[in-house]
């Protein structure tokens, strides 16, 4: 083990020396999702900055869990949507207030900056701020299933074993808000907030004969619609848009009871080493033509004011498709999530999916 | 001359030393002091059972609990009838470079990743893949098959993966059987069932006992199989702990899990070593 | 050329024989294993099959037990044919060259096995095996591990096993060739103990000739495939039908010499032998075979003067083994070596090497066969 670590840290040291470039500064650890820091943007970035930049793909649960287990080191910079910060925070204490005199505040879109450092604040002191934001809804092959409007219309008769969800809270949440329940307004009153979910619990276990597969990573889940083993299923947006562009059949509809809003962050790990690299991170990414390219790569829309301006033609026709002014306006944005909550919650999604 | 054999011994004994206690032990008593930790508020933890209780007292994890220990069972059952005759064949009937060939096509899929191997498993079984497509086009099916995402598939994947490990200990074992023990079994008087039952399989007992541990060792503890082709009502309990560590962020509860699955595969070790009359240490020296 | 099937000497027509074969062929590929080989075994009767190895004589005795199918000709076991019968339906049973005792088996389990393949009820089961356990002398040894007995011991439990399922015919490959030679010795006599007190018809195949002439009722020998005689031990060794069967059974002087006569060759040294002639040729190569004990040794050439060959020799070594004892000696214008059986209560009793002796054989004695 201890030889290996040796081994990589030597042939580290050895490809720093080669590149030679940026050798003086350290580089920054940066914990995100696929497709946010594409290889083009992160070249660019070191040769302005001389700071190189190690990229580790993750999501929101395992961001969590990483920085828990070293107590919130081993990454500079992480990614966690704004409404996971709180309740990890107060529980695990992986983050470090953000230096807001560092950011540049004037690049971001100014509703969306206040509302992601009003959710992330702890105790007073800001922990993230936003970057790229975008919705959970409806991914259908309008052909197949054209009768699939609403989230609750994936348990709807004549499509047994072809839609998908994933067993996560995002699924509950939005068959809550199908239901006509209002989850959020629920997230102070646990009794209320556990009846609330093992009412959903119940419509999703008599939904499983729709599932095919509970989907956990986005690949095999857009193999199914590709095929059509998959007609239906709950998804990000950004994967349906993907999908329309190769079958138009495929598209990302924003469901009745409105779609959900996330807005993924920058927050600083509580024992980061570089915070000098993370803040010119945030700053550099934030520029409208950087943060208009790494849009076009994650296929969602940033926080960055003016980069709006720069995406390219395909992807606003399609987000302009799938959201008309009303399905804007009904968009769920997520508020900080307590803690405590995802214990109610957990015990609902095990039972989905091992019960039977 | 005394003291510098005492400190060669001592440097001797170091390396399992240092191997038992940092990799072994030490893990394993971290786990169960935080399986026995109860949160009562933000970064409170105290001493409790309340992790065990909440086991016992929510069926969807002891039903998760024995479904994966009957599962595994299974698979071990299973996987010991296939091998069978495949290290037979490989250890009495093939010669030379027939036999070296045939134990490379064993290891073959193993140059491959697990996840690659249940990956393999899926292209081929889903309801668009190789095998459903050969049954609508011999007539067998009239349509699309789904053979994926059920008990049956996460079986077939398991017992692909244990297989190697039950046919290397097995072609061990039954290397050393004399054939002429095989035709004295016939000549006096046996079938083909009591040649196997009285001769073939008592003799290869040591590596059936061997074999059938690591696998179910193997098939107990893993992930990525059961993960990929289970179904929507099949949850392996190594899923359980997962999701409890990394999902739920609830470490003790997820050491909780460990440990019992920890007990579990060990009981279950110990009396299919009763039953089969075999001592553990005398399995592995001549396994 | 092809010889007429050799038969026993006459067995008791009237009872069916335990086993005949008739004609068994068996190929491996173009080399043929065991030729056109037909015999008889009567009941009761222990019967071996001699001869030198690769001879055939193992996948005679395979396809008696049924693990090799021959390729023409039949096997009967008391008349019933076993053509089709597989090796567990047939009523022999074999002891094996290695015994192939079980291993994971006491030995009261070794003997058991065969009844209880065969359904014998436990307890009936139980006490035969200690009946046939007691008779072999091994009855206090029924909860041993068979890896604990001796080798004389595990050599009983082997024939225990088989004896205790009555077969009509047992067959044992060699079984004593694992043993020391004290143990050997004793084996012998006791296997021979063994087929009196149980009546079982044996068939026995050795290398050894002496354990065959020792035990057999009947001796077949062997060789590339083909029986060359079947006889009692007595008639193989004074009587041998070939050139093959009088230098493979019992001991004996042999020499490559050249026809000179009808009845009489030429040794390489120029030696002149007269014998008795077997067989058609009186002209070309032939063999000459002289038994050690037919050669007569004598201070004197006047105490030989009744005796057809007579020279005068040497003694090349004197073969001290008591009673068993020989000389080499050397002719002393023949140019030939033989050894002469050495009779420790003679006048030459105490002859030393280099001393001179005279010694000779009545023509009858040497056995003419052409080459």
């Amino acid at each position: 083990m201890t030889n290996r670590r040796f081994n990589l840290a030597l042939a580290g040291a050895l490809a720093a020396l080669c590149l030679a470039t940026g050798a003086e500064a350290q580089p920054l650890r940066l914990l995100t999702w696929a497709d946010y820091a594409p290889k083009d943007i992160v070249d660019q970035f070191t040769k302005e900055t001389g700071i190189a930049v190690e990229v580790t793909l993750s999501n929101n649960e395992e961001m969590i869990s990483k920085l828990r287990a070293t107590q919130g080191s081993g990454f500079d910079l992480a990614q966690p949507s704004q409404d996971r910060i709180l309740g990890p925070q107060q529980e695990f204490g992986i983050y470090k207030p953000l230096d807001l005199a560092q950011i540049k505040g004037e690049q971001f879109i100014a509703s969306m900056l206040e509302a992601t450092k009003k959710n992330t604040t702890v105790a007073g002191k800001v922990y993230g701020v936003p970057h790229i934001w975008g919705t959970d809804g409806l991914v259908v092959n309008t052909k197949l299933a054209p009768n699939v409007k609403d989230y609750s219309d994936l348990c709807g008769a004549g499509l047994e074993n072809k839609v998908s969800f994933r067993t996560k809270r995002p699924t509950l949440i939005a068959f809550a808000f199908a239901a006509g329940m209002d989850p959020f307004a629920s997230y102070g009153n646990k009794a209320a907030y556990t009846a609330m979910m093992e009412k959903v619990g119940a419509t999703l276990a008599a939904c499983k004969k729709n599932v095919k597969f509970f989907w956990e990573g986005k690949d095999p889940l857009l193999a199914g619609l590709r095929s059509g083993e998959i007609v239906a299923a709950m998804a990000w947006d950004t994967g349906g848009w993907k999908l329309n562009g190769e079958l138009p059949d495929i598209k990302f509809v924003a469901p009745k009871a409105g779609a959900l809003g996330w807005i993924d962050t920058f927050a600083i790990p509580a024992r980061g080493r570089n915070d000098k690299g993370a803040y010119a991170w945030i700053n550099f990414n934030m520029r409208p033509e950087i943060a208009a390219k790494v849009a076009a790569s994650a296929g969602n829309f940033t926080a960055s004011k003016g980069a709006d301006a720069l995406t390219q033609g395909k992807l606003k026709q399609q987000f302009q498709e799938s959201f008309p002014q009303a399905a804007i306006d009904n968009i769920k944005w997520y508020p900080a999530v307590p803690a405590g909550i995802e214990d109610i919650e957990g015990k609902v999604l095990d039972r989905l999916k091992a019960g039977s | 001359m005394m003291r510098a054999r005492g400190l060669a011994f001592w440097l001797l004994l170091l390396p399992p030393v240092l191997w038992l206690g940092l990799l072994v032990i030490v893990p394993h008593v971290e786990i169960a002091v935080l399986s026995f930790s109860e949160r009562v508020g933000p970064r409170l933890y105290e001493f409790g059972f309340a992790n065990y209780l909440e086991f016992l007292k929510e069926p969807l994890y002891w039903r998760t609990y024995a479904r994966t220990a009957i599962m595994s069972v299974l698979v071990t059952a299973i996987t010991l009838v296939v091998a069978f005759p495949v290290a037979f064949y490989i250890a009495k009937a093939a010669q030379g470079a027939t036999k070296a060939v045939l134990f490379l096509l064993c290891l073959l899929p193993f140059w491959a990743s697990e996840l690659v191997r249940t990956l393999g498993w899926m292209i081929l079984l889903r309801e668009t893949g190789l095998v459903s497509a050969l049954l609508q086009a011999t007539g067998l099916a009239a349509g699309p098959v789904e053979l994926l995402y059920n008990d049956g598939a996460v079986i077939l994947g398991l017992v692909y993966g244990g297989l190697l490990f039950m046919v290397v200990p097995l072609v061990n074992a039954l290397d050393s059987l004399d054939f002429s023990l095989v035709e004295a079994g016939f000549d006096l008087g046996g079938s083909r069932i009591d040649v196997l039952r009285r001769i073939v399989v008592p003799h290869a007992m040591p590596g059936i006992v061997a074999g059938s541990i690591v696998v179910f060792m193997l098939t107990v503890g893993n992930f990525v199989t059961p993960a990929l082709l289970g179904g929507k009502n099949g949850l392996w309990f190594t899923e359980q702990i997962y999701a409890q560590f990394i999902t739920r962020f609830n470490w003790p509860q997820g050491a909780a899990f460990g440990l019992l699955l920890l007990v579990l595969s060990s009981a279950i070790v110990w009396i299919g070593l009763r039953l089969t009359g075999q001592g553990f240490g005398e399995t592995m020296r001549r396994g | 050329m092809r010889r007429p099937p050799l038969r026993g000497p006459a067995i008791q027509m009237t009872e069916i024989a335990d086993l005949s074969l008739v004609r068994v062929t068996k190929r491996f590929g173009a080399h043929a294993a065991v030729a056109a080989v037909e015999f008889d075994v009567a009941r009761g009767a222990f019967f071996s099959i001699l001869g030198p190895s690769g001879c055939g004589k193992t996948t005679l005795m395979r396809m008696i037990a049924g693990f090799e199918t021959p390729d023409e000709g039949d096997i009967a076991i008391r008349g019933a044919s076993m053509r089709g019968v597989p090796a567990n339906r047939r009523p022999v049973n074999m002891v094996f060259q290695n015994l192939a005792l079980f291993p994971t088996m006491t030995v009261g389990e070794n003997v058991a096995y065969g009844l209880a393949c065969r359904g014998v009820a436990r307890g009936e089961q139980e006490a035969r095996v200690r009946a046939i356990l007691s008779r072999v002398g091994l009855g206090e040894f029924v909860d041993r591990r068979v890896t604990q007995l001796s080798g004389g011991q595990r050599q009983r439990v082997a024939i225990a096993r088989c004896l205790v399922l009555e077969p009509t015919l047992l067959l044992l490959d060699e079984p004593l060739g694992a043993l020391d030679l004290k143990l050997r010795e004793h084996m012998k006599i006791e296997l021979k103990r063994l087929q009196a007190d149980f009546r079982t018809t044996f068939v026995y195949i050795t290398h050894d000739q002496s354990e065959a002439l020792v035990m057999s009722d009947q001796v077949a020998v062997m060789n590339r495939g083909r029986f060359e005689q079947v006889g009692s031990p007595r008639a193989l060794y004074r009587d041998p039908a070939s050139a093959f069967v009088a230098g493979f059974v019992g001991d004996t002087n042999r020499w490559d010499a050249e026809f000179a006569a009808a009845d009489r060759v030429r040794l390489p040294g120029g030696a002149l032998v007269a014998g008795r002639r077997f067989g058609t040729a009186s002209a070309g190569p032939a063999t000459c075979f002289v038994r050690p004990e037919s050669v007569a040794l004598a201070a004197d050439a006047a105490a030989l003067a009744g005796l057809d060959n007579r020279y005068a020799g040497e003694v090349v070594s004197v073969l001290f083994d008591g009673a068993n004892s020989t000389l080499l000696v050397r002719a002393l214008d023949g140019g030939f070596e033989l050894r002469a059986t050495l009779p420790q209560t003679g006048a030459l009793a105490g002859v030393e090497k280099g001393a001179r002796v005279q010694f000779g054989w009545a023509a009858d004695a040497a056995r003419i066969y052409a080459a």
